[in-house]
């Protein structure tokens, strides 16, 4: 309450200084401006730069303005094949980034809201021990763990498949976390009368849980997305075999052959594929962004 | 449709905490029984047991002539109405209604014609399609009572069905259950703190308090004859006056020496509390006892003289067209108007 008054009082002298200029406001934009400026600049180079051929590139360096081989590298960097092997192209590596993303997200979203369900809704002897087990877990990221890792995956001999490249990845403490909490604000009486209407542990997850926690599912995937997308160590560990490069992983192979020494790198190439690379979870994150925020703050209920 | 009975029914929470003692009695088929208490006096964990929503720590429940204790809740034929409805918010109103029946397995043709026919019953027919939230206070209660009889239980479960909505409109609901029990003939069991429902709704009342039966009956009983001062003081408004007084040779004394007409004390004698209704009393300048009146509630119907009484509070109830002032006025009683009470336990005397 004290709030509304409070806003109302200040809104009247607001009105009559509107044309003033708030020195204030000017600085806190600044501040912001540089730092959009710092985030938006570099993909704008790489925009500008992926419309070059190599040559200018490696002779002038990073271009603010465009050339005329825009076509040319989107072309190449989307459907020639290239590689070691010749095995790859931009769109193989374009499916198997959706691939490790989707299945990330979705995996991990399966994964952390069943641990979620269990630790919350079921009488388990441990399941205050599990849950700051599963939530320890955030201090040591696959980063920590990748050798062992490493060694499991390819002692199942799983290296240079999907499945070893999504399953070590996807348990996952942040979601179960979201999840409990999520689960934990739902009013104790709705699971009571989804009992005495009949529904067991099955029914009540799939015909009530999952439809409630639509919102927070969205928010969950879209992180998870983006994050799956831009895995980078695990992907470039893994994945010997070309044909399941993605595109994180491609944009560096196409600069390696620089170290290698043998021919100028496709510079323009590389930074069409960047670009590629950048578009869909962008994309993503612009399409659901309403979700997201719903997701995060606010619950239905 | 069935009977109810609770034997020797007791409940302790693993922290050693009694919430019932062990209690025993029998709702008859059909009727419907109001446990009403002050918060915290087991009266939900009694309704909560007899769903299956809380363990029973000792004794048996019956629905019908089936002991239900081992039986899980959605086995024991039973709909529960909920204080914030707890209906489903991603379901539809029909969807919301036919849940119970299709996780029973009924075919769809039938459960719609079931909603259809409930939705009828409760004037919901036009909100089949919208969501709880699209609903106010009242439709979503009618829907969660929609929920309940759809199922067609043995037994209704309210839990203060009626806590979360404003005034008039539970005025108007309590009518509307009342009316829909009687229609369908369930037998129902009715929590609520507010004795005002508990009265006008009950057949039968169950007073509780601190997890154990005060008293049971039906609710002109329990008004007329209250089996404590604790019932004597919770049912009924404005609550009953409740003066100390000392018994002796054959009669009651007030503290000033003023002696309480009607009063028998069937051999008792030493201190004991007198029960007095507010609106058992007759302003008259030829009553017995004398009341110092402070301050004058006006009520509309009725006025309020709340004063002293011998040093004690005392409250008494005049209709509307009768004058009052405030000052000493002398009080005369209705027929029956005194009921005595034990001093340290205040059981009913006699």
């Amino acid at each position: 309450m004290a709030d509304i008054t409070d806003t109302r009082v200040a809104a009247a002298p607001l009105a009559t200084r509107r044309k003033r200029i708030r020195w204030d406001h000017v600085g806190d934009h600044a501040i912001l401006i540089a730092g959009a400026l710092l985030m938006l600049v570099p993909v704008w180079m790489v925009f500008a730069t992926s419309s070059w051929d190599e040559i200018t590139i490696h002779r002038n360096g990073m271009q603010f303005g465009f050339g005329d081989q825009m076509g040319t590298n989107y072309n190449a960097a989307l459907f020639e094949y290239g590689g070691f092997t010749d095995s790859v192209n931009g769109m193989t590596m374009l499916a198997n980034s959706m691939i490790l993303g989707l299945g990330f997200a979705i995996g991990k979203i399966i994964v952390g809201m069943m641990a979620a369900y269990a630790i919350v809704y079921f009488r388990l002897r441990f399941a205050t021990l599990a849950f700051w087990m599963i939530f320890t877990t955030l201090l040591l990221p696959l980063e920590v763990r990748i050798l062992p890792s490493y060694e499991v995956i390819s002692w199942m001999n799983l290296g240079n498949t999907y499945t070893g490249l999504i399953v070590p990845l996807i348990a996952s403490a942040t979601a179960t976390f979201f999840f409990r909490q999520f689960f934990r604000s739902i009013p104790e009486e709705l699971i009571e009368a989804a009992r005495i209407d009949g529904a067991g542990p099955v029914k009540f997850f799939i015909d009530i849980l999952v439809p409630l926690s639509k919102t927070m599912i969205a928010a969950m995937f879209i992180i998870m997305f983006v994050f799956g997308w831009n895995q980078y160590l695990w992907p470039t560990l893994i994945t010997t075999d070309e044909s399941l490069f993605t595109l994180v992983r491609g944009i560096r192979q196409i600069v390696q052959s620089y170290a290698d020494g043998s021919e100028t790198p496709d510079y323009g190439q590389a930074a069409a594929l960047a670009i590629i690379a950048m578009t869909p979870p962008v994309l993503i994150v612009v399409f659901f962004q309403s979700w997201f925020v719903k997701g995060l703050t606010e619950s239905d209920k | 449709m069935a009977q109810v009975t609770l034997n020797q029914v007791r409940k302790v929470y693993p922290n050693g905490a009694e919430a019932l003692e062990a209690s025993t009695f029998t709702i008859p088929d059909g009727e419907l029984c109001v446990l009403v208490g002050p918060s915290g006096c087991g009266k939900s964990t009694m309704l909560r047991m007899v769903a299956g929503l809380e363990d029973i720590t000792e004794g048996e429940v019956s629905i019908g002539d089936r002991v239900v204790n081992d039986i899980d809740p959605a086995d024991r034929n039973i709909a529960m109405v909920f204080q914030n409805y707890a209906l489903y918010p991603h379901m539809s109103v029909a969807r919301n209604m036919g849940y119970g029946l299709k996780n029973r397995g009924m075919d769809r043709g039938q459960i719609a014609a079931k909603v259809r026919e409930a939705a009828e019953m409760l004037n919901l027919t036009e909100f089949l399609d919208r969501r709880p939230s699209q609903l106010s206070g009242g439709q979503r209660q009618r829907v969660a009572m929609g929920r309940a009889i759809v199922r067609e239980p043995d037994l209704f479960l309210f839990d203060e069905p009626l806590s979360n909505l404003d005034a008039k409109l539970r005025n108007q609901m309590r009518i509307e259950i009342r009316a829909l029990q009687r229609r369908l003939g369930t037998t129902a069991m009715y929590v609520t703190h507010d004795q005002v429902e508990a009265m006008t709704m009950a057949d039968r009342i169950i007073v509780l308090s601190n997890g154990h039966i005060e008293q049971i009956g039906t609710p002109n009983e329990i008004y007329e004859h209250p089996a404590s001062t604790f019932v004597a003081s919770f049912m009924g408004a404005p609550p009953m006056n409740l003066l100390t007084a000392e018994a002796g040779q054959g009669r009651v004394t007030l503290p000033g020496g003023d002696v309480v007409p009607q009063a028998g004390v069937n051999g008792h004698t030493g201190p004991v509390q007198v029960g007095i209704r507010p609106e058992d009393i007759i302003p008259s300048p030829q009553g017995e006892l004398t009341l110092n009146v402070d301050i004058i509630e006006e009520l509309g119907a009725q006025r309020l003289l709340h004063g002293q009484m011998a040093g004690q509070a005392f409250s008494v109830a005049v209709p509307k067209d009768q004058e009052a002032v405030t000052g000493e006025m002398r009080l005369a009683l209705k027929p029956g108007a005194v009921h005595l009470f034990d001093a340290d336990q205040g059981r009913r005397l006699g």
